[in-house]
């Protein structure tokens, strides 16, 4: 999946959690539940639907690599270039 | 099911501060409790006192007090020492701003140490703290401020600009915003003022019946209620972390809870350090990876912590907690929501100990009801009441009561009123304080049985509040936060079961006439309900519904509509007037 792929599907998932923030207007390098107002369980909801929608395995020990918006982009793109 | 009594090992049991719970019981009294803090002269006492100073002036100045580990893992220590200099200081920020006895002063903090500086600093001048949780949105703000008159706010300069800034028009007795980072126009900056601040404060000596915490929870029908506490308070945060949480001086003690809800602030700030322990925060979110190595990096004794993390980490699996080791560990307790009884012989199974769930409300202001370290768990109860606590099961029928006395009858669980850390009022609101109480009992709101031996198990809420996460919403909220996007006629706010989060809230909306449900509309309501009302009140599911059950006075049946989510028996709905469609 090229980086463009991984970066349209988080937007779309992240829009179906946090229909009221603009991608545009976030800090891509900040922290991603600060930045979309998440909280934990929409994290996991996130997280859920993205390796469900890309078929990936995203376990709790990888969480440290997706704390924002960019860095999440990487892991994904990333991950399914495996 | 039923499942096994988890039974203690006697040398367990020994080692606990209450060793033998009848004879605690037995011996107990609310007037020896009060011997055990220094109190000053007159019968007056102060809560920052008992919690910071006094340890600071009895040789344990260098202990650390708390230890702050921030996002990015770096971590901080504030000696008991540090804490008292710095709530001084922040004592004579306030006092330069005339701002002390009676005032309320509200923190919108992440949990970061300049909250509990606030807290304990704000307690030192008499006036009264008022936390905030961080996640809240802007019109959870504006009415919990509106209702508390809050004279002033601590919070960040990001918090003030996303949540704040456009409420001050609306808040006209707010006078004094102090931003932890940053500047903006109309407000102080706090951290030059600490700088400028004397390091040296007399600690306001209050009455035991002054107010010192004012907590908001929620109601099933109209505005959250604002929870009145008072400085003697501290007898019973004290003494119901030395049982129900078996905290001993220089333990290191983790409890989880954001200082924004009441455990945060009962058992996050005030017992653990009134019993003198080291405490651990952490600023960031749940993390499975991150709470284990916490757990074993910082050997953590004894850990306070909730249902839903509990429920996270089970599904997280074994091999995440195996990777490490907590030989420091003690004693567990978990608060929020009743604890399933798969998560207490997982805790058993994992930790080689069980979580010992415990239960009480913002209105009770301590541990009323816990299983404690030297007696058997039975998964799945709550435990058995706190010594100088006597609880009842009730039946509430056309205003009259009557106690249950035989085992496992269902009804209201009730506690006799007269412990010190009981509510004062509700804000306000005298009529709704006192339709709290019946015949000499407090109504919990809460149904629950007691078995043979004196435990009480959870049967559900009275009322129609939804418990997500631990956290207390009341649909009200959510339903006139909805009711304000042009689109929605009506909406009936319920909680669904959750696996993890015990229950999420659900909205099922009917929209004006010109309007058709779509995707991007569902959407748009979601995004505009997070934005009124922050991600941990907002509905994580819309549902669009031509009509909603009403009674005849038009009154949305919430109750039904659980009824059938559930897919439940729909009980007596001979007041219902309009289906839905």
């Amino acid at each position: 999946m090229t980086h463009a792929d991984a970066e349209t599907a988080l937007r779309e998932e992240l829009h179906r959690i946090a229909p009221d923030i603009d991608v545009a207007q976030i800090d891509a390098d900040a922290d991603l539940r600060e930045e979309f107002d998440i909280d934990s369980m929409d994290f996991l909801t996130l997280v859920t639907a993205l390796s469900k929608r890309l078929e990936i395995e995203m376990p709790d020990a990888d969480y440290p690599r997706m704390q924002s918006f960019n860095a999440l982009v990487l892991y994904l793109a990333g991950k399914s270039g495996q | 099911m039923a499942y096994d009594p988890i039974e203690k090992n006697p040398e367990i049991a020994r080692r606990a501060n209450m060793a033998d719970y009848a004879r605690a019981r037995a011996e107990f009294s609310w007037d020896a409790a009060r011997k055990q803090i220094d109190g000053f002269p007159g019968g007056r006492l102060n809560i920052a006192h008992e919690a910071i100073d006094r340890h600071a002036r009895s040789g344990h100045g260098a202990q650390v007090a708390l230890r702050w580990i921030s996002k990015s893992g770096q971590r901080q220590d504030f000696t008991y020492q540090d804490l008292s200099r710095q709530t001084n200081r922040f004592a004579n920020v306030l006092k330069g701003k005339g701002i002390g006895r009676g005032d309320k002063v509200f923190a919108l903090l992440g949990r970061v140490p300049e909250l509990y500086i606030a807290a304990l600093g704000t307690l030192k001048t008499g006036a009264v703290f008022c936390p905030l949780f961080s996640a809240f949105g802007p019109e959870p703000i504006r009415s919990r401020m509106e209702i508390g008159g809050a004279h002033a706010v601590v919070t960040s300069g990001r918090l003030y600009k996303r949540k704040l800034k456009s409420l001050r028009a609306d808040l006209p007795d707010l006078q004094t915003v102090f931003l932890t980072d940053g500047q903006d126009p109309g407000t102080e900056t706090l951290p030059s003022l600490m700088a400028q601040a004397a390091e040296d404060f007399d600690t306001v000596p209050m009455a035991a019946e002054d107010p010192a915490l004012l907590h908001f929870t929620s109601g099933t029908t109209g505005t959250p209620k604002g929870v009145v506490h008072v400085h003697e308070a501290v007898v019973a945060h004290h003494v119901t972390g030395q049982y129900a949480l078996d905290l001993k001086p220089g333990d290191v003690y983790w409890c989880t809870a954001d200082p924004g809800w009441v455990t945060g602030t009962s058992y996050g700030i005030i017992a653990p350090l009134t019993n003198r322990v080291t405490m651990i925060v952490d600023e960031a979110e749940f993390d499975v990876t991150r709470w284990y190595e916490t757990l074993a990096g910082e050997a953590v004794n004894v850990w306070y912590t909730a249902p839903t993390a509990i429920r996270m980490l089970m599904k997280a699996g074994a091999g995440a907690a195996q990777a490490q080791a907590f030989p420091a560990l003690r004693f567990m307790a978990s608060v929020g929501e009743p604890l399933n009884p798969e998560a207490v012989i997982w805790g058993n199974d994992t930790f080689g100990m069980p979580f010992h769930d415990n239960w009480w409300q913002t209105e009770t202001g301590g541990i009323m009801i816990a299983n404690f370290a030297s007696m058997d768990v039975r998964p799945g109860s709550m435990g058995r009441p706190m010594p100088g606590i006597e609880a009842g099961i009730l039946e509430i029928r056309d205003g009259s009561v009557r106690e249950l006395t035989d085992p496992m009858a269902m009804g209201e669980l009730a506690l006799r009123p007269g412990w010190p850390s009981m509510m004062r009022g509700y804000l306000h609101e005298a009529a709704r304080y006192r339709k709290c109480f019946r015949d000499g009992w407090y109504l919990s709101g809460d149904l629950a049985m007691r078995d043979a031996e004196g435990y009480f198990w959870f049967v559900g809420r009275s009322k129609d509040l939804i418990k997500s996460a631990g956290h207390l919403i009341g649909p009200f909220e959510v339903e006139s936060a909805l009711m304000s996007h042009p689109a929605v006629a009506e909406v009936g706010v319920i909680g669904v079961p959750d696996e993890t989060a015990g229950e999420i809230v659900k909205a099922y909306v009917a929209l004006k006439p010109g309007h058709t449900p779509s995707e991007d509309l569902r959407l748009e309501m979601l995004g505009h309900a997070r934005k009124h009302l922050g991600p941990a009140v907002a509905p994580k599911e819309i549902l669009f519904r031509q009509n909603l059950p009403k009674t005849r006075s038009g009154k949305i049946m919430r109750r039904l509509l659980k009824a059938r989510e559930l897919g439940l028996p729909e009980g007596d709905i001979s007041t219902l007037e309009s289906d839905e469609a």
